[in-house]
């Protein structure tokens, strides 16, 4: 458990470096999750230590989202003011996003 | 006792302990509110976690950045957590290589469509350019929704609520809208669920069928690498031109 935590920080203190020192509009966990899964390629049998306490943490992933979730109290004015545009948004797009994805990958799968 | 409740809730309420435990409590509530609903996509513990916390913080007065000193060591774990997402995309590698070329493609016009339609309607009923930009990258998995918010000029926490809500919208909205396209493929449509649902859409993917939910978390992870490499650059070609 400790092993997988210290190679997801180390990999997630490299990506924020790199963001840092490049200054790439890439966030640095993400650059850190693209140098992890290339570290796999390249040594497949490494993730057998680390899925288990990775896909168990990755599980309770809606747990982290609560603390960014409940700043919607900061954003109560700006929310109650554009609900409209808001809501139309999110709407539209989600059935679009699920129509041209799946039309299109239905398109060109072999 | 030498100190009334009073003086206990004032000392409690000043320190990080109490509002990091009141996050972990809400989720377990929530998780078991989830449990018993049978998993119903609308009954989304992240949407109803928020929701009682806001009112405990609403009734005792509690200001965001005082609930937040506590939450900040659950919200710092979406770092390591969004590394780790190289690991179930790591083991879809046979399935990656074998249509690779179709899966990126797809989600590379499903995303492009999904964020130019939700900017484009959110401006054309105008909305302010940060709810805009909130806007852009709610289709992703919120730790890196989040950080791509906060470079492209966004407002990370509304971004958060948004990703929560298409999440959702997108899960009970794809079984519908995939039997009036008569699309059945389960792989395609755990695929277009992933894209646009991301880790929402992959859990109520693995509910449907093995082959849907990893076919989904496929997805999510690839949507989600391609709207934190491009949507920036876009984003800082569009303002430049």
């Amino acid at each position: 458990m400790i092993k997988t935590f210290a190679v997801l920080l180390v990999f997630q203190t490299l990506g924020e470096g790199l963001s840092f020192a490049f200054s790439l509009p890439v966030p640095g966990p993400v650059l850190g999750m693209l140098m992890l899964f290339c570290w796999l390629l390249a040594r497949p049998n490494e993730v057998d230590a680390l899925a288990p306490t990775a896909m168990e943490f990755l599980k309770h992933l809606s747990l982290l989202f609560i603390p960014a979730g409940v700043g919607i109290m900061v954003h109560a004015q700006r929310v109650a003011a554009e609900w409209l545009p808001l809501l139309a948004a999110l709407v539209i797009s989600a059935a679009v996003s699920l129509v041209v994805t799946a039309l299109v990958l239905k398109w060109l799968q072999k | 006792m030498n100190a009334g409740i009073g003086q206990v809730w004032v000392y409690l309420s000043a320190s990080p302990l109490l509002w990091l435990t009141a996050t972990v409590l809400a989720y377990q509530l929530a998780y078991a509110l989830y449990q018993r609903s049978g998993f119903n996509s609308l009954a989304n513990p992240v949407a109803t976690a928020v929701a009682l916390l806001v009112a405990v913080l609403s009734l005792t007065a509690t200001p965001y950045e005082r609930y937040f000193e506590g939450a900040q060591f659950v919200h710092f774990l979406l770092g390591p957590a969004t590394v780790a997402l190289a690991i179930p995309l790591y083991q879809q590698l046979p399935k990656l290589r074998r249509n690779w070329f179709a899966l990126l493609a797809s989600a590379l016009v499903g995303g492009t469509a999904a964020i130019a339609s939700a900017m484009g309607v959110a401006w054309a009923l105008g909305a302010s350019p940060a709810t805009v930009l909130s806007l852009a990258p709610k289709a992703v998995t919120t730790p890196i929704a989040m950080g791509v918010a906060e470079k492209i000029g966004g407002l990370p926490s509304l971004t958060a609520v948004l990703v929560i809500l298409t999440g959702i919208l997108g899960a009970v909205a794809a079984r519908w809208l995939f039997d009036l396209l008569k699309i059945r493929d389960h792989g395609i449509r755990g695929f277009a669920l992933g894209a646009t649902s991301h880790g929402i859409g992959t859990a109520r993917a693995f509910q449907v069928s093995e082959e849907m939910g990893a076919f989904s978390g496929l997805a999510m992870g690839l949507a989600g690498i391609l709207t934190a490499l491009l949507l920036p650059l876009v984003l800082k070609l569009l303002q430049a031109a």
